[in-house]
């Protein structure tokens, strides 16, 4: 198993629970610096909270559009979190004119008025398919937006909130998810893991 | 579909677990995150640490017990009590507090929440109301841990605060708390009625019936205290009696 990932900063994102998150399964975090950083990365987490446009403006800010899209497309190990998999499609509701990384084909929408809004709390995953590293179970969420349907390409899974929504997306070694694993007790633990252990070209 | 939740809630003084939980293989009972982790492993679907530190120096623990019940718990942690400023909120943060919750300050200031929430999210910024039941009128704030009443209406001061950025409104009964009779369900049903953000319910819980009356009521999730730190109940046995009386919790 890997010794190190690479987290992003984007801004308002409370990294520490990631940080713990890790450190649980005894691997060492450190924060991307520059673009080269992100490239040069064996793993790498794009955590977020907050909102779409701040934090497509500060991944921009810090010049590291390219080189996340670049590794997602080589299909790099890379993990987004939460916002994070929202910043992977073509734009957000939230932040109209601000565009996201574009790897993901696909608008994020607003959770229906009619809900209690956020998503917040536990709820269950149901993966599309049992031969990739999501596996069915509970995870807690924390989310006002979402994608609603998995792009060509991609395997991912379904999460059950007035109607469906995109829970996880997963190609390869990159896997985006709009639960929060490293709060999700021992199937989140467990997702990690399975995540680190995934042997990317990089590694 | 999404699960009420169940969050236990430690009361904590300079670092230190207030009320005896009656654990007895726990090895330190006073260590909060002994506690946080022994509930996760119960099934607990969240922690919520209350500092009640009376003086400055036991506040400023709250950090330091913060980053020691993260660094064992892999379930949200939300931390209130003494949240004065946004610096207040982002060292909580910072030392992995998921969520902050904010009471007194936020009524002697109400631009506070819109502070937090612009800049960590509305995710992470709960509101804690005290609420106490007034003679033919509807319920009032009350703040500085029940010793001030405020006569500011309860359901308008949830609302206002939903629309500042408050994501979360962690509504205690001051009528209910610490009386075992059951949560305040009237309560709870004019106040998941005003907001449309989850309304946590608070005050009174003794048995699985109350927590199901609250969810029923509106209630998003239930905090539970003294019966899970007297033993009177564990996470799982209450998580059992509400599956069994239909309450759909997470496994």
């Amino acid at each position: 198993m890997t010794s190190s990932v690479t987290i992003i900063a984007t801004g308002s994102a409370n990294t520490a629970s990631v940080i713990a998150a890790f450190d649980r399964l005894s691997v060492s975090t450190r924060t991307a610096k520059t673009p080269t950083d992100v490239r040069n990365a064996d793993r790498v987490v794009l955590p977020g909270v907050g909102a779409f446009g701040p934090a497509m403006r500060r991944i921009d800010e810090q010049g590291m559009r390219d080189a996340l899209v670049e590794r997602i497309t080589d299909d790099r190990p890379t993990l987004a979190i939460c916002l994070g998999l929202q910043l992977l499609a073509d734009g957000s509701e939230e932040s109209p004119g601000t565009a996201g990384l574009g790897v993901v084909d696909g608008t994020v929408t607003r959770l229906p008025e009619d809900l209690v809004v956020p998503h917040l709390g536990w709820n269950e995953v149901t993966p599309v398919s049992d031969d990739g590293l999501l596996a069915p179970g509970w995870a807690y969420f924390a989310n006002s937006y979402r994608l609603p349907s998995i792009p060509e390409g991609w395997s991912g899974a379904w999460t059950d909130y007035g109607s469906g929504f995109v829970s996880a997306l997963e190609r390869g070694n990159v896997l985006a998810c709009q639960f929060h694993p490293e709060l999700s007790g021992e199937w989140g633990a467990r997702l990690l893991a399975r995540w680190l252990e995934c042997t990317g070209r990089a590694s | 579909m999404l699960a009420p939740r169940l969050i236990p809630c430690l009361d904590v003084d300079g670092g230190r677990v207030v009320k005896g939980i009656r654990f007895r293989d726990l090895r330190d009972a006073g260590d909060p995150a002994a506690q946080a982790r022994r509930y996760e492993e119960q099934g607990a679907d969240e922690i919520v640490i209350l500092d009640v530190s009376a003086t400055p120096e036991g506040r400023g623990n709250a950090v330091a017990t913060t980053r020691h019940v993260r660094s064992v718990l892999s379930i949200p942690l939300t931390v209130g009590g003494g949240v004065r400023t946004v610096e207040d909120a982002h060292s909580l943060l910072e030392a992995g507090a998921d969520k902050v919750a904010v009471n007194t300050a936020a009524v002697e200031r109400p631009a506070l929440i819109r502070e937090i929430a612009a800049r960590f999210g509305s995710q992470c910024t709960v509101l804690a109301v005290d609420a106490a039941a007034r003679d033919g009128e509807p319920w009032e704030v009350v703040v500085n841990g029940g010793r001030v009443r405020t006569g500011i209406d309860a359901i308008t001061w949830i609302s206002t605060a939903a629309s500042l950025g408050a994501g979360e409104i962690l509504l205690t009964s001051w009528d209910r708390d610490g009386t075992h009779a059951g949560y305040d369900t009237d309560l709870l049903s004019a106040a998941a009625g005003a907001v449309s953000v989850p309304v946590i319910a608070s005050g009174g819980a003794a048995n699985a019936r109350h927590l199901a009356d609250a969810i029923e009521a509106g209630a998003s999730a239930v905090l539970v205290a003294s019966i899970l730190h007297d033993a009177v109940a564990t996470v799982a046995s209450l998580k059992h009696e509400l599956r069994s009386i239909g309450i759909g919790v997470r496994p």
